[in-house]
């Protein structure tokens, strides 16, 4: 089956792009989401709605307000141009907009997993001399990490999908901006069916092996937990 | 060394104000009182998992909160021992991990206070179980490890939320004596709530009985 896939670009490239997507979607989503879980302050709701707004946006609706950040006239794209880069139309775009898509997604599984660790295993770690660090680190990360898993796969997940965002900031272009949906999106177009065929079934076999495996690991992590 | 606790604590609820002035020695020192009427909150403030509103918490000469002076010493630097009520071990760790997480690796502290948690744990009983995980104990075997857990951070005071709720009349009494006994070979204060009658009777020293909140 592999015999007709000529192009192994888009496979590389959208792994690429997910991986980015998927580290800077942890480091941001990950402290963000610990802060709201615990935190209370004036305007918290208002930060949360913005978060979550891509979950439920029109893709198009975020390609265009990516176009408008980063477009030669945009906000942070006037910005970059200064400094002689630009993003639009290269693969960057594409990273970027799926760590927006993505967002989301690790923000509700984080936070609802920081939330459901019980408060009184951060306090007993105080009352025997942690800092907050090592709280952090060895009791609500380690406790929290099934919730956050699942962060992990659905953002990959929807990062390595992103289709329309992606068509609007990072183009279509072979060989530079193509990643897997499109490239399946375009072949259809062009009546290449084992070219779309065939990434349709490596993107649908890497996803179910994916989530199978997670799936398993929290089934036997929480039964030993229990 | 004489442990001593000395603290007057003011602190705001939203449906009362808790008020309350303690000086114990090393000591059972029983808070009493009806369910709601502050008693964890002041575990909490001792501690430093809560902020009184004013007042001042004293602990063998050392300033460990004062509204006055504005010195709010972290939980983590206090060297106060606290018990939970469900005895909040840490699921995701076996019993050896759990009794070795308050121990400090730093030398001198291991010449005049160090224990060691494994001896500590079978002392009590409860050795064999050093590598099992939370989950797996009963009620008693979980208070055992619990109290190894913080009397192993070498506390100067321990702190005992509802120690004897989640068990069984049995467990109960023989469990009772036997704080008794770790508080007379510790030494060191101990300040425990309760809102049954006979724990405060058999256990307290001193008993400081609370009012019920008012609505």
């Amino acid at each position: 089956m592999f015999t007709y896939l000529n192009d192994w670009f888009p496979v590389f490239l959208s792994l690429r792009v997910a991986v980015i997507a998927l580290v800077i979607v942890t480091l941001a989503g990950l402290p963000l989401s610990r802060l709201m879980a615990r935190r209370e302050f004036y305007g918290k709701e208002f930060i949360e709605a913005a978060i979550t707004l891509p979950l439920v946006l029109p893709p198009s609706v975020i390609g265009y307000g990516l176009l408008m950040l980063i477009g030669k006239n945009g906000l942070l794209g006037s910005l970059l141009s200064q400094m002689g880069i630009q993003i639009l139309f290269t693969w960057w775009a594409a990273v970027l907009a799926s760590t927006v898509v993505a967002l989301p997604l690790m923000y509700q599984s984080a936070r609802a997993a920081f939330e459901s660790v019980d408060v009184n295993f951060e306090k007993a770690a105080r009352t025997l001399g942690a800092g907050e660090l090592r709280v952090f680190c060895t009791i609500t990360l380690p406790l929290a990490w099934p919730g956050i898993m699942a962060g992990l796969v659905l953002s990959f997940a929807r990062a390595l999908g992103e289709f329309g965002a992606t068509l609007m900031v990072a183009g279509n272009i072979p060989g530079q901006t193509q990643t897997i949906p499109l490239a399946i999106y375009f072949a259809v177009d062009a009546g290449d069916n084992a070219t779309a065929k065939t990434l349709v079934a490596i993107i649908t076999v890497f996803s179910f092996i994916v989530i199978f495996l997670v799936n398993r690991w929290s089934r036997r992590r929480n039964i030993r937990l229990r | 060394m004489i442990f001593m606790l000395e603290a007057y604590i003011k602190k705001e609820l939203w449906h009362f104000d808790l008020d309350l002035s303690l000086s114990i020695g090393s000591q059972i020192m029983v808070l009493w009182g009806p369910s709601g009427a502050g008693k964890t909150t002041i575990l909490h403030c001792l501690a430093g998992l809560h902020k009184p509103s004013s007042g001042y918490i004293r602990l063998n000469g050392r300033t460990l909160y004062s509204s006055r002076e504005k010195i709010d010493t972290p939980a983590r630097l206090r060297r106060i021992g606290y018990l939970f009520q469900d005895y909040a071990l840490f699921p995701h760790m076996s019993v050896r991990q759990n009794v070795l997480f308050g121990v400090k690796g730093n030398k001198s502290d291991f010449e005049d206070h160090f224990v060691d948690p494994v001896e500590m744990l079978n002392s009590f009983g409860v050795g064999h179980l050093i590598d099992r995980f939370p989950h797996q104990l009963s009620g008693g075997e979980k208070q055992r490890v619990a109290l190894t857990r913080a009397l192993a951070a070498s506390p100067e005071l321990l702190l005992l939320d509802e120690p004897f709720s989640a068990l069984d009349k049995n467990t109960k009494t023989r469990l009772r004596k036997e704080l008794k006994e770790l508080q007379k070979r510790w030494r060191i204060p101990f300040v425990l709530v309760s809102h049954d009658e006979e724990d405060a009777s058999f256990l307290g020293d001193s008993i400081i009985t609370l009012p019920k909140g008012k609505s």
